[in-house]
């Protein structure tokens, strides 16, 4: 296959979009998979700890 | 800050600055009556400036060894200053450059003063400058923060940002001298480029380390956004300047790309500088200080994850509404149009849920300052997406393309959104990172508050009148279908706008200046209490009673 300009519009036009959308579905799936929701409770709740300190 | 490093830390700092230096010295020979020679002298004496003051405080006794169990926040420290001192120099320039528009004589006859050497010092100052050392501060402080954990070591964040700096200093001296390779937020030549990618390599590499030690299982949000800001901006940068130098010993280089190829490349750069430098960096910053200070925790942790990944990906693809009407394929300005248009989604929900935080903390907006610097940051988050998405619209670019609409939108934001929620954290930060217990006078950050809002307003206002007018007289024809105005009768009509807008941002310069000086006096005023308590977490969350504006 000649990579002129047809063939890089045909392959972003078309892959472009799957890849996209695949993306999409992958970031909502992780994001209400119901077993994270705890991890993001306790990420959001964590930052407001008042201790400055590093754990070792 | 010598005195935190260890002996062995001091040798190397002590060895890459002279190596430095050394290679300051080797272009100042090789490119002997070329910009390029001047520029090897000033990397020179920086790197010298640099290694003097390892020199003086290289016997001092060594740091205890419980510096391990804190975190490392002398280059936050250092980059809070910085940041304050180029937005004071960069928005000194910008308000000159805004007064040369209205009073043209304001050059003085000088060469290196006149609009198109000072613009892009303007720019430069304030977006990589101020914002990028408030970044690069910001960063550090919020990494060790969400990962409970310190910086992998101690050499390589004074890399990063005394690195980063003489960039900076590279690329603002370069333009005074006419060195630019004229890519609009691009402009530093091939070895200033070719040196800003190893500090932000550096810089990345501190973030993946720091990270492979966290302790707290879950990556915050606001890292993925300062992440995304670095590893983005790298694959920016490296791209859009592919050149090739006349010689080893000029300061001129030639693109790899030509024509409309390099008008694309470039504004895939420039969208994307604006989205990921002056947008990801700063909602990482947003979703750490706002709820910290508000005391409450991110509304939507799920909706930041969506926006993020929607923001990351989406404004890849929104480059090519600078384009619409070129001879870039049409195709391509429908892309980016549209991707623009879909960008509001991802864009409304991160402002949203940052004013979805506050819901409920009104009162410490009313109260606070710092908190009303986030939330207004906010606000005009929205409102410059918005007006983004609108202007990349085919039909209404037409209009506003090359007027000075574009100015004032990039000023919303960059005013508005990008300055004010650098101030909020900066006013947040600085307490924390001195261990006192509140700024030095919360009535200067009203006021600095107030000026701020003020000067973008009047600014923002000034240069929408001003763009749509000219848009419009720019495309009015006559009866017989020739122009009806002349471009000098625009400009005229330009005339009381510019001077307008020059106001505006002389308040917002003088509220950068009184916050320099209250960040300044809150460093000098003797510790309090707080020192010896030790670790103690933010202490000023209840901050002083009110004090309103004209009470």
């Amino acid at each position: 296959m000649d990579l002129d300009y047809q063939s890089v519009v045909a392959f972003s036009k078309s892959w472009g979009l799957f890849y996209l959308i695949a993306l999409s579905i992958g970031v909502l799936v992780y994001t209400f998979w119901p077993k994270n929701k705890k991890g993001f409770d306790q990420a959001k709740k964590s930052i407001l700890d008042k201790d400055d300190k590093p754990w070792n | 800050m010598v005195a935190g490093l260890s002996r062995g830390d001091r040798q190397v700092a002590l060895a890459i600055s002279i190596l430095i230096a050394l290679c300051g010295l080797a272009l100042a020979a090789v490119g002997r009556g070329d910009p390029i020679g001047t520029h090897g002298f000033i990397i020179l004496l920086y790197a010298l400036g640099v290694s003097f003051f390892v020199i003086a405080g290289y016997y001092a006794p060594e740091p205890d060894i419980s510096r391990l169990l804190r975190y490392y926040d002398d280059p936050t420290k250092v980059g809070i200053v910085l940041a304050m001192a180029w937005a004071v120099f960069g928005l000194t320039f910008g308000v000159w450059v805004a007064a040369l528009l209205a009073w043209p004589d304001l050059t003085f006859d000088a060469g290196w003063a006149s609009f198109g050497r000072i613009r892009p010092v303007h720019t430069t100052s304030v977006i990589f400058g101020f914002g990028g050392n408030a970044l690069i501060a910001t960063s550090f402080h919020v990494l060790q923060r969400t990962s409970r954990a310190r910086l992998p070591e101690q050499i390589s964040p004074w890399f990063v940002l005394l690195g980063y700096n003489l960039f900076c200093i590279i690329a603002v001296s370069g333009y005074f001298i006419g060195v630019t390779q004229s890519k609009e937020y691009a402009e530093p030549e091939w070895y200033a480029d070719i040196f800003l990618v190893v500090v932000w390599v550096v810089y990345f590499l501190i973030y993946i380390r720091t990270l492979q030690r966290r302790k707290e299982p879950h990556i915050y949000v606001a890292n993925w956004y300062y992440m995304a800001f670095i590893l983005v901006v790298a694959v920016l940068h490296i791209v859009n300047n592919l050149a090739v130098p006349v010689s080893f010993g000029h300061a001129k280089s030639y693109s790899l790309f030509s024509g409309v190829q390099d008008a694309m490349t470039q504004w895939w750069y420039g969208h994307n500088a604006v989205a990921f430098f002056l947008t990801a960096g700063f909602l990482g910053m947003m979703y750490y200080y706002l709820p910290k200070r508000a005391g409450r925790p991110i509304f939507s942790y799920r909706l930041s994850i969506i926006s993020f990944w929607g923001i990351t990906f989406m404004y890849m693809w929104a480059g090519s509404h600078h384009l619409h009407y070129t001879a870039l394929p049409q195709w391509v300005q429908t892309l980016g149009m549209t991707f623009s248009i879909v960008l509001l989604v991802p864009s409304w929900a991160s402002a949203g849920n940052a004013l979805a935080t506050l819901n409920g903390a009104w009162h410490k907006v009313r109260d606070d300052a710092t908190l009303r610097f986030m939330m207004v940051a906010a606000v005009f988050y929205g409102l410059s997406t918005f007006e983004g998405s609108f202007m990349a619209i085919r039909a209404v670019n037409s209009l506003s393309h090359y007027t000075d609409w574009t100015v004032g939108h990039v000023h919303a934001g960059a005013l508005g959104w990008v300055a004010m929620i650098s101030f909020g954290s900066i006013y947040a930060l600085v307490p924390w990172m001195w261990k006192r217990e509140r700024m030095y006078s919360s009535k200067l950050i009203e006021w600095h508050f107030w000026l701020a809002l003020a000067g973008t307003v009047v600014y923002v206002f000034a240069m929408w009148n001003s763009g749509i007018i000219q848009g419009l007289m720019w495309r009015t024809y006559n009866e017989s279908g020739t122009l009806a105005y002349s471009f000098v009768d625009s400009l005229v009509a330009m005339h009381p706008y510019y001077i307008a807008r020059t106001f505006g941002g002389l308040l917002f310069l003088i509220g950068a200046i009184l916050g320099s000086y209250n960040i300044w006096m809150t460093i000098r005023q003797p510790g309090t209490a707080l020192a010896s308590q030790g670790e103690a977490d933010e202490p000023h969350l209840a901050p002083q009673p009110a004090l309103q504006a004209g009470e």
